[in-house]
């Protein structure tokens, strides 16, 4: 059997009827967000398309994207894997070790030059040479530099990968980038997130799969379809916020009602991704819905851009030297700050005194 | 040996009271329906409400589910999981909900139908169904 047949061809041998494939297909439609009825569309194209060889490449990462994927209940990781894509290498999912495992990398390049996808999580970290990071004795920078060369598109998983992420952050002591500030001729879909939907994950590589094409992208190269709303205008909780109903501490009495949380430094306004109504854990539940705000992960610098607890719309600088600047510079700065931004700031400094240590 | 899942589902769950929590998703949701409901009377143009797709809150699901009732037809599938298919009380609005074999939801949509298109019999299957039948039938005749 040829491990490159097409998907028609490998159900036909399974035994899978083509009601279980159209329903397969129904589950794919809402997981690539796509119209409902674009089904029988999808299962027309699917059971032609031939599986892609998928290369996935683990740099600077801590496996939150791997274990993201690996719960990923639509559909389930068997049928992905062993369906819809052909895995020739991942390491930490595949069986093969050492030079077994090296070969078979090296193989898949050879053989789809031109072809595979390339799917990378982590960032890559470029000080002294790029040794901060290394598999088989070979840098990340060079592995990458390496896999892309053959790859039809490279499918950056993850925040670390999209926009470098957490090894990014200050004072990055390793120099860690994202693959899109290395690689400037291939094109790159960037799932961010951290870890990025499962659904999502899945959702793009079916999207590939059945159109032969990327989806369409936003301005940081991430799929519209999931990330071109914000958090905010698709949460259940955002009639609250046009009402003007917010909690002003974790456990108040708008904590309890299930009011909006925005006074608690909810980055749900500024984040692109779908998590309102994908949600998590086979759709039980997301970050606000148990009561937590949006930390933003899925937008570029999410874990420099301030307090996770201070609300978006308070002032981030220290507001005593902008007044000391404006001073010196004249009326015009010192008009846009109001006393109602400097009130604002004040209670979230307050808010924000019960919830963390140090502000940072 | 039970999982832990099996014990989570112990844990009995209550839908919030519908005046005491509402974001009126709900509301919403019928005046979409009853539109699409229309369309399938005056004209038989068929349309589906992804319910995966939408904000729904806690409790909002319940609330639809007891809103749309049940009536006269239920249907169930078996194909790479479950799937239940349920002709709410209004004819013409099918509730249709698909599971993987895993037990989790991977589709959960709301047909404007005369009957949801995963009923049918696909024109694949009759004739990969035919080819086994005469199979059968020429077994039969030479003993």
């Amino acid at each position: 059997m040829n491990q490159h047949d097409t998907l028609g061809e490998r159900l036909a041998q399974q035994g899978i009827s083509r009601r279980a494939f159209l329903k397969f297909c129904t589950a794919m439609a809402s997981m690539m967000a796509l119209p409902p009825g674009a089904a029988t569309a999808i299962a027309e194209a699917l059971i032609k398309a031939k599986r892609p060889s998928v290369i996935w490449l683990s740099f600077q990462e801590c496996t939150g994207c791997t274990e993201s994927l690996t719960r990923s209940h639509t559909p389930t990781l068997e049928n992905l894997i062993f369906d819809m894509i052909s895995l020739d290498y991942h390491h930490t999912l595949q069986a093969a070790s050492g030079f077994g495992a090296e070969k078979s990398r090296e193989d898949a390049m050879q053989e789809f030059f031109g072809k595979y996808l390339l799917v990378v999580d982590g960032a890559i970290p470029l000080h002294k040479d790029g040794v901060y990071s290394t598999i088989a004795g070979r840098t990340n920078l060079d592995l990458l530099q390496e896999a892309s060369k053959g790859a039809a598109a490279i499918i950056a998983v993850g925040t670390c990968a999209t926009f470098g992420g957490i090894p990014n952050a200050k004072p990055n002591p390793t120099g860690a980038v994202a693959v899109s500030d290395i690689i400037k001729d291939k094109p790159i879909v960037n799932i961010s997130g951290c870890p990025p939907i499962p659904a999502v994950i899945t959702g793009v590589l079916a999207h590939y799969l059945t159109f032969g094409a990327l989806p369409e992208l936003d301005d940081l190269g991430r799929p519209r379809s999931y990330y071109g709303e914000t958090i905010h205008d698709r949460c259940y909780r955002r009639p609250f916020y046009d009402q003007g109903k917010f909690a002003k501490s974790f456990d108040d009495e708008g904590a309890r009602n299930g009011w909006c949380l925005f006074e608690l430094g909810c980055k749900g306004p500024t984040t692109h991704n779908s998590c309102a109504t994908t949600k998590w854990n086979g759709k039980t539940s997301f970050p606000i819905e148990s009561g937590h705000g949006c930390l933003g992960c899925s937008e570029p610098n999410f874990w420099d851009a301030g307090s996770f607890y201070t609300p978006l719309s308070a002032p981030t600088v220290d507001m005593t030297k902008v007044v000391a600047g404006a001073a010196v510079a004249g009326a015009g700065v010192a008009a846009a700050l109001s006393v109602a931004d400097r009130a604002k700031k004040r209670r979230a400094q307050q808010s924000h005194e019960k919830l963390t240590t140090k502000d940072l | 040996m039970s999982s832990p899942n099996d014990n989570l589902k112990t844990i009995p769950i209550y839908a919030q009271d519908t005046d005491e929590y509402s974001v009126g998703n709900i509301r919403s949701l019928l005046v979409e329906i009853a539109t699409l409901l229309d369309k399938l009377a005056v004209s038989g143009e068929t349309g589906m409400i992804d319910l995966n797709s939408l904000p729904l809150a806690p409790g909002e699901h319940e609330q639809l589910r007891h809103m749309l009732g049940q009536g006269e037809v239920t249907a169930h599938i078996e194909a790479i999981g479950p799937s239940e298919i349920i002709e709410t009380r209004y004819p013409g609005v099918w509730w249709v909900t698909h599971y993987n074999v895993e037990g989790d939801i991977v589709a959960d949509t709301l047909e404007i139908t005369t009957i949801p298109e995963i009923i049918k019999s696909q024109a694949d299957d009759i004739n990969t169904g035919l080819e086994l039948l005469q199979d059968q039938i020429s077994d039969e005749v030479q003993p």
